[in-house]
């Protein structure tokens, strides 16, 4: 199954609390129910940023492990709490 | 002048200090929380009978250096009348240490201060062999050090997975610090390694989808020192779930402590010299 996103960031390059505000202001651009795919880093990011998007309603559908300490994550936006 | 018993005093949180008859004062905090109405009351004391500062100690206590002999009673009046207590120091129990816990944290999975204050209502000042620390910390980030204490107890969870709301995302497979997990998307299943699992939590917090639900608890340590001596609290049994459970274990570990230390042995020195194997074998029989 290949999920087609309305947008890409990549938040490899920067580190944690940077990291979750990029996807934020990414995300604020899209409509609840488009999709967001972000690259970012294995370690923390991948650990805090999935759980902040789901703190703020919005659904990881699918982690890709790219294989080389990197993820794929794709997120769809949910409405606004 | 009558003669000054140092040692009541210190039992009493009254530091000697190097000046003459001048003390650091020990306040009783638990858990570290302070309210907002101690806190002004400490202000007024440090400031009319202190050097007007505290010295916050590293086991989350505050002290009131250079209060002078003559002092103390009236001191300890004005604290009084907001309920402010002086700590401990000596042969007893000391200061329960504790994060915020899962009221407060997000990374929390246990509610830690309560339990520092039942382990305070049961324990506090309560003479020993040697000092006895308790720390209570809420998840696997440890910021309370559990493994430095006498004993720690350290929130957990026990991940359970539930097929219906999954949607293999992948996700948990990617969180999981232990890599316990592992999610075939095409196959549709998931599979969990309860031997690599370290009760962290990752897999629940993070699950979009309440897949991942699980059994909150806590995992204690013993023997923890690191003072002059530097060992590493050990956990020798399973999480515990039950409330009861832990107190039963922490007033089985103190009986232990008082029956078997010598004079001036610190617990996780008693367990060495008498063994750890005795010492399950004791719990065991607490928990039957």
């Amino acid at each position: 199954m290949s999920i087609k996103a309305n947008d890409f960031i990549d938040i490899t390059n920067v580190v944690c609390p940077i990291t979750f505000v990029k996807v934020k202001v990414a995300i604020e651009e899209l409509e609840p129910g488009e999709i967001l795919e972000i690259k970012m880093s294995s370690g923390e990011p991948i650990q805090n940023v999935p759980r902040s998007l789901k703190e703020e309603n919005h659904k990881v559908l699918q982690v890709v492990n790219n294989e080389d300490e990197t993820y794929t994550v794709y997120v769809e936006k949910g409405e606004e709490l | 002048m009558a003669k000054v018993d140092y040692k009541a005093l210190k039992a009493g949180g009254l530091m000697r200090q190097v000046q003459k008859e001048q003390f650091s004062m020990r306040l009783k905090t638990v858990g570290g929380q302070i309210s907002a109405e101690h806190l002004k009351k400490i202000y007024e004391i440090a400031n009319k009978y202190g050097q007007g500062y505290v010295h916050l100690t590293s086991r989350q206590g505050v002290e009131i250096p250079f209060i002078k002999l003559e002092d103390i009673e009236e001191v300890k009046r004005e604290m009084a009348t907001v309920g402010l207590l002086t700590g401990v120091c000596g042969p007893r129990v000391r200061t329960i240490t504790a994060c915020q816990g899962s009221s407060v944290c997000p990374n929390g999975l246990i509610e830690t201060i309560p339990i520092a204050e039942k382990l305070d209502q049961r324990y506090a000042g309560l003479e020993f062999p040697h000092k006895f620390k308790f720390g209570v910390t809420g998840c696997n980030n440890n910021c309370l050090k559990a493994e430095e204490n006498d004993i720690g107890i350290k929130g957990g969870v026990q991940p359970e997975w539930q097929v219906d709301p999954c949607t293999f995302c992948g996700l948990c497979e990617a969180v999981c610090p232990k890599k316990a997990i592992k999610v075939d998307r095409d196959a549709q299943t998931v599979t969990f390694e309860q031997d690599l699992c370290n009760f962290c939590g990752k897999c629940v917090k993070s699950c979009p989808n309440e897949a991942w639900t699980g059994k909150n608890g806590y995992s204690v340590y013993f023997g923890g020192l690191f003072g002059n001596q530097i060992a590493t609290g050990k956990s020798i049994f399973p999480m515990i779930y039950d409330e009861d459970v832990l107190f039963k274990v922490t007033d089985r570990t103190l009986e232990f402590f008082k029956k078997r230390a010598k004079p001036g042995e610190r617990f996780g020195l008693t367990l060495k010299r008498v063994g750890w194997e005795e010492f399950e074998k004791d719990l065991q029989e607490a928990l039957k």
